[in-house]
């Protein structure tokens, strides 16, 4: 539900590794996460309203999932049997950022169409994620360029000492936050798509309920069903967020004040972006990693690259292969206190004392409350299993029909263009056309100064996916600083890697750190989705002097041994759909 | 294109030394232990395991590099294959690794400097016991080019010279009422204390909860923040005035009485001693002083007109002084040498500033000409300067005349001492309510203001001063002329 703010597929390798940290609706970690739920997420918060108040709701998933075969039994003679005719065509539940796009191509495709949400439009990205967080770096970015004496001279600017409003930086980001939302409402309701408010359960097939607390509950029927609840803020247990001292992503967005040092917990996208902002808002950080390095999940040349230039001459410091095991908020006239552990020994290590932590150690997927238990579905660490068309899988390991789960919830992919695209091919396989979407293709990016974006497999992927299947590798890298454009902007920081197959020239991955880094990845990202070669693409024209050319250059400095298409006779099949191995 | 370079390549110190332009070097090099008179710079002992790292050729037209970042900081044990530094070509920077195992005894070149291709940039000791040595190396190496790190070889003189001080603290490393604690530090002071080479452990912090600040740092380094390299701005640095006195300075310590047990020594950042420097300098000029009672019930009513427009107290004294100078020209004089007046062309009136831990003292050039909201606007920007540490040296050395305000802290007189290289300085103390009486024998309550002028006497005479004075006084209380 939330793009470059989350932590993507990375998110499993940011929480994977974090066993202490893992997330089971059955143990009592889960409980521990309720609160944050319960104080951030409206959805969450009606969610309780259908269970009795006085029960917990971990206590209510334990329940039911002990109990699910009865329940399976009585809903099979109650409300068992598909309605003959539906309410709609397509009910989606929960209007982020996934359940918008797929409204939308829903709309397009002549679908009768409602989206049920129980908190805000928009999800995640929009009011508590991508969105907030671009205005926040906006600033930082200029707040960066401004700062740097040596930067403005080399131009022959001269500015005197820059410095900002908190609360006009918070107001910025607010704005935008609000804006995007009203576009995103008007455009569903232009289009004619039903916004059904309040939480939605699913209380047999094709069937869902929603309603306010205290208001009776409607059930509408649908042909289909999609579930795109999305994710909130994971915190690991022993931390105690009060929302001042010690934060998530959803209270740091609001900038409500600028620490003199915080710590922050996790080193993934949302970690990075923060550091970011808050560096160039003149904190000093601390980050604290779970895993032997920083930035796990990047390509590690991208991620040494990136250290060198986001963090070493930054006022950040680093604890590496620890975990944050206590987290106590500032208070009594006391710091925050943090404990530290050695992740592998186990054994306490360090003890730090910072004005602020932010915790943002990766996302949990938001699907408590939504009934699965009604059509025996049990969810892995929170995330519904789909298969790789986006559909459900019960307990059984059966399809369940007519529904399907999209985005941070289902875990495949957390970014909100993921769960959009992934919402598009559901409706593209509703209406008749089956489809899938390939995951390697989904760019994703990091909007620090400079950014980072990236698509496909990293180097040690490839190298490990060439040697099981017994094919080469290549790897080809450009500097931003051969670029024109780049130097212009006096930004010659910077490198695009290029990870290709070269005996039939095949795109395996591409990673850049530069300037505008995430705008640069689609010619690649497009790239990959639609099969184009290495020789094919190193023929297309860049307009001179353009930032792009890092990626032309890119390309023609790749060496593949295949010919290019326009001199083979059957110009038939060139834009075949990626390898079976791409999915 | 820099990709080629890029791809797969990791450049080794052997690889500099065998690469393409050094070919001929490189059998002596492996064969005799010989120094080359040729290239002083390309020294090389082989008889110890002390080596240097060289600048490495990273292309083949690259003729000089340079640094970007040294992955490794001195004192780190490196291990062959390890990134130690970043070097930037003409082309594209890369990481260049260390070819053998040892310790990173010295950086020779710091960072953001450049070597021509070939030049040690640092120096790598197998042991620990030969890091010594390759720092006693390091420091001739360096020489002229000194990189901006103090320079490794005054570096033990100093602490043995600061070494009988030192014993009195040792049980209690910081003196925090808690007891033993531990020492909290921000990423930033850690980053400038490993740069600095500041045992944190040494440092008292400052900051919230005792932690030490980036700013403790840079005072136990004793060096003043930010991008200027130019030394701190400090009191009234003109020109060296009197060197002799410095003898009398050193050899007094000397006969300083032992430290009472459970003292502190924190010794000078340079700002503070500049400060010293100056004030012993000061001893060597005869000066005098000259007070004056200033009415200011006109100036205050002015104040209260003007400030909404962002005049500040600060900018009306030293505008009415600036104004007061100009018929007064032998008080902006200075005396350089005992035998000559050396009369100064503009009237720069310096204003003395305490900045923590230290003093400032940011110029007002040509304060007799600028209107006062200029000067306000000026004074307002040198000051957020200063506080920034980014004054220029024209901006805090180029005063020909010194104010000295006190007043806001309700001192109602006070004596300045002469800064080197200038004429006089003026103490203003608080303004207070006075009973005063007129030439009639009427009582009235005026607010009046106490003015010490110190000034040298080898040129300035106490007629000179009074009549001084007496143009300041009418000017304060007749202000309007400040605003025109």
């Amino acid at each position: 539900m939330h793009s470059a703010l989350s932590s993507l597929s990375f998110s499993q390798a940011t929480t994977v590794p974090r066993s202490n940290y893992a997330f089971d609706s059955h143990s009592p970690a889960f409980a521990l996460s309720q609160p944050v739920n319960l104080r951030f997420c409206g959805l969450r918060r009606e969610a309780f309203g259908f269970s009795s108040l006085t029960q917990s709701c971990s206590g209510r998933v334990r329940v039911s999932s002990r109990g699910h075969s009865k329940k399976i039994s009585a809903s099979a003679v109650g409300n068992g049997t598909p309605p003959k005719s539906f309410d709609y065509d397509l009910i989606i539940i929960g209007a982020g950022v996934g359940g918008h796009g797929a409204a939308l191509h829903a709309v397009e495709k002549g679908l009768k169409t409602a989206i049920i949400e129980g908190d805000v439009v928009g999800g995640t990205c929009v009011n508590r994620g991508c969105v907030p967080s671009k205005a926040l770096l906006a600033v930082s970015g200029r707040m960066r360029e401004l700062q740097s004496e040596h930067h403005m001279k080399a131009f022959g600017l001269q500015v005197s000492a820059a410095g900002y409003d908190r609360q006009g930086v918070a107001d910025h980001a607010n704005n935008l936050a609000s804006k995007i939302r009203s576009n995103l409402t008007n455009s569903m309701k232009a289009l004619g798509v039903d916004i059904l408010t309040g939480v939605g359960t699913i209380v047999g097939p094709q069937k869902v309920k929603y309603g306010k607390v205290g208001f009776p509950d409607n059930i509408v029927t649908a042909k289909d069903i999609i579930i795109a609840t999305g994710s909130v803020p994971f915190v690991p247990k022993g931390i105690e967020v009060d929302g001042k001292t010690v934060i998530t992503s959803d209270h740091a967005l609001k900038l409500e004040f600028v620490p003199d040092w915080i710590a922050i917990v996790g080193s993934g996208y949302i970690g990075l972006e923060f550091s970011d902002v808050y560096t160039a808002l003149g904190s000093e950080v601390t980050f604290i990693e779970a895993l032997d390095q920083l930035m796990p999940g990047f390509d590690p040349e991208i991620g040494k690259l990136a250290q060198r230039v986001l963090i070493n001459p930054r006022k950040i410091d680093y604890h590496t292969g620890v975990f944050a095991t206590k987290i106590t908020p500032a208070r009594d006239g006391k710091p925050v206190i943090i404990e530290l552990t050695d992740a592998k020994t186990k054994e306490p290590k360090d003890t730090l004392e910072v004005d602020a932590a932010l915790i943002a150690t990766g996302r949990a997927p938001f699907t408590n409350g939504l009934g699965l238990e009604n059509i025996n579905v049990v969810t892995q660490r929170g995330f519904v299993p789909v298969d790789e068309r986006m559909r459900v899988i019960d307990a059984n390991g059966k399809l369940v029909t007519h529904l399907y789960c999209i985005g941070d919830a289902n875990g495949k992919m957390m970014l909100a263009h993921a769960a959009s695209a992934q919402g598009i091919s559901v409706v593209e396989q509703v209406t008749g056309r089956d489809h899938m979407l390939n995951h390697l293709s989904i760019p994703a990016a990091c909007f620090t100064h400079p950014e980072i974006s990236m698509v496909g497999m990293t180097e040690p992927q490839a190298r490990e996916k060439a040697e099981k299947e017994g094919f080469e590798v290549s790897v080809a890298k450009t500097s931003f600083k051969a670029n024109t454009k780049a130097l212009a902007e006096n930004e010659g920081e910077g490198l695009a890697k290029l990870i290709y197959r070269p005996d039939n020239g095949e795109i395996l991955g591409v990673h850049i750190f530069g300037l505008h880094a995430a705008d640069l990845i689609h010619e690649a990202s497009n790239a990959i989705a639609l099969g184009t070669r290495i020789q094919d693409i190193k023929f297309a024209v860049h307009a001179h002097p353009t930032l792009s050319e890092v990626l032309d250059e890119l390309f023609k400095s790749a060496k593949s041994t295949q010919q290019p298409s326009y001199q083979k006779k059957h110009l038939g099949g060139i834009c075949s759909f990626a390898d079976d191995s791409h999915t | 294109m820099a990709s080629p370079f890029l791809s797969n390549t990791t450049i080794s110190f052997s690889s500099s030394l065998s690469s393409s332009h050094l070919p001929r070097l490189l059998p002596s090099i492996s064969f005799s232990p010989i120094r080359f008179k040729s290239n002083p710079r390309r020294i090389l002992i082989v008889r110890s395991k002390i080596r240097e790292i060289f600048m490495p050729a990273l292309s083949s037209t690259m003729t000089e590099g340079k640094i970007v970042s040294w992955v490794k900081s001195e004192g780190d044990k490196l291990s062959k294959g390890e990134s130690v530094v970043v070097v930037e070509s003409d082309k594209a920077d890369m990481d260049v690794e260390t070819f053998y195992d040892g310790i990173l005894a010295a950086i020779v070149v710091g960072e953001g400097e450049t070597a021509p291709v070939g030049a040690a940039i640092g120096i790598l000791a197998e042991t620990e016991d030969e890091i010594a040595e390759a720092k006693a190396k390091a420091a001739s190496k360096s020489g002229a080019s000194t990189p901006s790190a103090p320079p490794p070889s005054p570096a033990p003189a100093a602490t043995s010279t600061l070494a009988p001080p030192k014993p009195a603290p040792a049980p209690a490393p910081a003196p925090v009422a808690e007891g033993p604690r531990k020492t909290v530090a921000t990423p930033h002071a850690k980053k400038l204390a490993k740069q600095h080479k500041v045992d944190i452990e040494s440092v008292v912090g400052t900051g919230p909860y005792g932690r030490i600040t980036p700013a403790d740092i840079e005072a136990a380094a004793g060096i003043a923040p930010s991008k200027t390299n130019v030394g701190p701005a400090v009191v009234v640095e003109t020109t060296p005035a009197a060197p002799p006195k410095a003898t009398a300075a050193a050899a007094a310590p000397s006969s300083l009485p032992p430290p009472v047990p459970g003292s502190t020594v924190v010794p000078f950042t340079t700002m503070q001693a500049a400060v010293s420097k100056n004030m012993v300098e000061s001893l060597s000029v005869p000066t005098f002083r000259v007070g004056y009672p200033v009415t200011t019930d006109a100036l205050d009513a002015l104040y209260a007109k003007v400030k909404p427009k962002g005049v500040t107290m600060t900018a009306l004294l030293a505008k009415a002084a600036a104004m007061a100078l100009a018929q007064h020209p032998v008080v902006n004089a200075s005396c350089k040498d005992g035998k000559s007046f050396t009369y100064n062309s503009n009237i720069n009136i310096a204003v003395a500033v305490a900045i923590n831990g230290g003093l400032i003292t940011p110029v007002l050039q040509d304060a007799d000409k600028l209107d006062l909201y200029l000067l306000s606007q000026k004074w307002k920007e040198l000051v957020e300067k200063a506080r920034a540490k980014q004054l220029q040296p024209q901006e805090y050395n180029s005063g020909t005349f010194t104010l000295s305000n006190l007043g806001m802290f309700g001192v109602d007189r006070f004596d300045a001492i002469l800064p080197p290289g200038q004429g006089a300085i003026m103490a203003v103390g608080a303004s207070k309510p006075t009973v005063v009486a007129d030439a009639d024998g009427f009582f009235s309550v005026k607010n009046k203001m106490l003015v010490n002028v110190t000034a040298d006497h080898r040129i300035v005479y106490g007629a000179d001063l009074a009549a001084f004075l007496q143009t300041f006084s009418k000017i304060v209380e007749n202000p309007e002329s400040l605003t025109l």
